[in-house]
C-alpha cells in the first residue's frame, strides 16, 4: 500500500445503538454540535440485545473495520434486561474473535445514555483513534 | 432405461459411504432402481468413465466430501457438469464439518507440522513437502494441489439440495432416497432448489427428550469431570450441547446418549452462522453479571470457536482463521 493510499484511509465504523439511549445519546451530540467521529455508520436498533452476534460477524465480513454497540447503562435498560444479555454476548464474541485471529478491541460495547452526547462524541472519535492505530482489518478467505 | 446414480467421495473420512450401506437390505431396492455410474469407494470406476458421458447423463449425484484439494474441486465440476441433480451429501459437503477445521490453519503451517514439526515425521524425510509435480527418470508425477482454504460443495459449484448429518442418519437417508424415487417413478415435480432434504426444520432441542428448567450455568464441565442427569437438559448441567444451534433431524441421538450434540446437522433454517447463534443462545443462559464474570465462566469451556464451529467453520461468515502469516500466491 503506498503512503498516499495509507494517509487517505480512514477506518469504517459499523455502530449499533439502542433506540432509547445511546441513539438518543448520538442525536444529543449532534444538535450539541460536538465533534464526533465521521466514521461511524449508524444503525439502530430497539434494544442492545436485539444485535444478533450473526450482524457483527456480518459487518467485519463486508468491511467494517471496527463494530461498536451502545446500550443503555445496566439497571437502566428499557426492556429491564437486554443490555446484560449483551454485555455476556459482547464478551463471548471478544473471545471468538481473538481465536478468529481479528483483535478484540475492534469490538467495542459502550453504555451511553440518552443524555450523554459527550461521551457519544468522546467515545467514537477515542474507536475511531484505536482502529487507526490497529490500521484496516484484512480478512483473507 | 432405468435413472442413472452416482456417489462421490471428496475430502471425507468415508463414513458417509457407510451410511449409505447401513441402510441394509434397502441397498438392494435402490441398486434395483438406479443404474449406479459411479461409486469409486464401492465399485471399480474411473474418472475417465464420468468424463467420457454426456452432460445431464447422470440423474442423481450425492456428493459427500469438502473440497480441500485441486482433486475435489475438478470432480465437483466434472459432476456437476454430467448431473442433473447434485446433492451435497452429509457434513463435509454442505458445510466443511471436520475437514473444515483445517480453516483454523494455513496451507504452510499444516504442511509445516504434518511433513516437519509432527513427532512421527522421520528424520530424513522431515520438511520434505509434496508438490503437484515431480520429475522422475521415468516421467511426471502429478498429485493434486493443496487449497489454502477447505471450501463448502456449493461454494464451488451450484448445489441443488443439502442432505445434512455426520453422517446422515440411515433412517433420514432411507427417507430422502424413498422420496427421490417417488419423484422419479410418478413424475411429481421435484422441491424447491436449496432444500434440505432428510432433516427437519427445527432445532435439536425440539427433539431432545429432556427435562428444560430456567438456565443458569455457572461453570461449563467437560465430560470426564460430571456424571450427567439422564433426564435433565445437558446445558442447564452446565455440559456443552449445540442443540439450541443445530438443525433437528438425527432423533437427538447424541443426547440420548448422555453426550451434548455436537452439531452436526449444521445450522437450522434461517441461521446463517451456527457459531453466532450458539453465542446468542449462551448468552441468555450463563449466570453472569458483569463482563468478568461472563469470562470467567467461558474459560472453563474449552475452544469454544471448535465447538461452536466443529462442523460448520467453512461455511461460516468468515469462513475461517485469519492465518498468521499471508498464504503463498500458490495456495488458492
Amino acid at each position: 500500500m503506498s503512503t498516499t493510499k495509507e494517509k487517505s484511509w480512514s477506518p469504517r465504523i459499523v455502530a449499533f445503538l439502542c433506540n432509547w439511549c445511546t441513539y438518543t445519546g448520538a442525536d444529543l451530540a449532534g444538535v450539541s454540535r460536538l465533534k464526533s467521529s465521521p466514521s461511524v455508520r449508524v444503525i439502530r436498533t430497539m434494544c442492545s440485545g436485539r444485535v444478533d452476534p450473526t450482524f457483527v460477524l456480518k459487518a467485519f465480513k463486508l468491511g467494517a473495520d471496527g463494530v461498536m454497540i451502545g446500550g443503555c447503562h445496566i439497571g437502566d435498560c428499557h426492556y429491564s434486561e437486554g443490555n446484560f444479555k449483551t454485555l455476556r454476548r459482547v464478551e463471548m464474541l471478544k473471545i471468538l474473535l481473538d481465536q478468529y485471529g481479528i483483535d478484540p478491541r475492534r469490538l467495542r460495547l459502550e453504555w451511553i445514555s440518552a443524555s450523554e452526547g459527550d461521551k457519544y462524541a468522546h467515545t467514537t472519535l477515542d474507536f475511531e483513534q484505536q482502529l487507526r492505530e490497529l490500521g484496516p482489518l484484512q480478512l483473507t478467505e | 432405461m432405468k435413472p442413472k446414480l452416482a456417489l462421490y467421495w471428496a475430502s471425507s473420512c468415508g463414513g458417509c459411504e457407510i451410511a449409505v450401506v447401513d441402510i441394509e437390505e434397502k441397498i438392494l431396492d435402490v441398486a434395483d432402481f438406479f443404474d449406479i455410474v459411479f461409486w469409486p469407494c464401492v465399485m471399480d470406476f474411473k474418472y475417465k468413465d464420468v468424463e467420457a458421458m454426456p452432460d445431464g447423463d447422470i440423474t442423481i449425484c450425492l456428493f459427500n466430501g469438502a473440497i480441500r484439494t485441486s482433486e475435489n474441486e475438478y470432480l465437483a465440476k466434472l459432476l456437476r457438469a454430467k448431473s442433473k441433480v447434485l446433492v451435497a451429501f452429509g457434513s463435509c459437503a454442505q458445510e466443511g464439518c471436520i475437514p473444515g477445521l483445517a480453516n483454523f490453519y494455513d496451507k504452510n503451517s499444516i504442511f509445516e507440522f504434518v511433513y516437519k514439526n509432527s513427532p512421527s515425521v522421520d528424520e530424513q524425510s522431515k520438511g520434505i513437502y509434496p508438490v503437484p509435480i515431480t520429475h522422475m527418470p521415468e516421467g511426471e508425477i502429478e498429485i493434486p494441489e493443496f487449497w489454502n482454504t477447505v471450501k463448502t460443495l456449493d461454494q464451488v459449484v451450484e448445489v441443488d439440495y443439502y442432505i445434512p448429518g455426520c453422517p446422515p442418519q440411515s433412517f433420514q437417508i432411507l427417507n430422502a432416497v424413498g422420496a427421490v424415487i417417488d419423484i422419479l417413478k410418478n413424475g411429481k415435480p421435484l422441491p424447491p432448489k436449496g432444500t434440505v432434504l432428510g432433516a427437519g426444520d427445527k432445532t435439536c432441542c425440539d427433539e431432545c427428550p429432556r427435562e428444560r428448567k430456567e438456565k443458569k450455568i455457572k461453570r461449563f464441565y467437560r465430560p470426564q469431570e460430571i456424571i450427567p442427569d439422564p433426564n435433565e437438559c445437558l446445558l442447564d448441567q452446565g455440559i456443552m450441547c449445540v442443540g439450541p444451534a443445530t438443525r433437528s433431524g438425527c432423533d437427538a441421538l447424541c443426547v440420548k446418549a448422555n453426550i451434548g450434540c455436537r452439531g452436526c446437522y449444521g445450522a437450522p433454517p434461517n441461521v446463517t452462522d451456527q457459531g453466532a447463534k450458539m453465542v446468542a443462545a449462551l448468552s441468555s443462559v450463563i449466570d453472569a453479571q458483569t463482563p468478568e464474570e461472563a469470562r470467567k465462566i467461558m474459560e472453563t469451556l474449552a475452544d469454544p470457536l471448535g465447538t461452536f464451529y466443529r462442523f460448520s467453520m467453512a461455511s461460516s461468515i468468515l469462513k475461517r482463521v485469519q492465518p498468521k502469516t499471508r498464504p503463498d500466491s500458490s495456495g488458492k
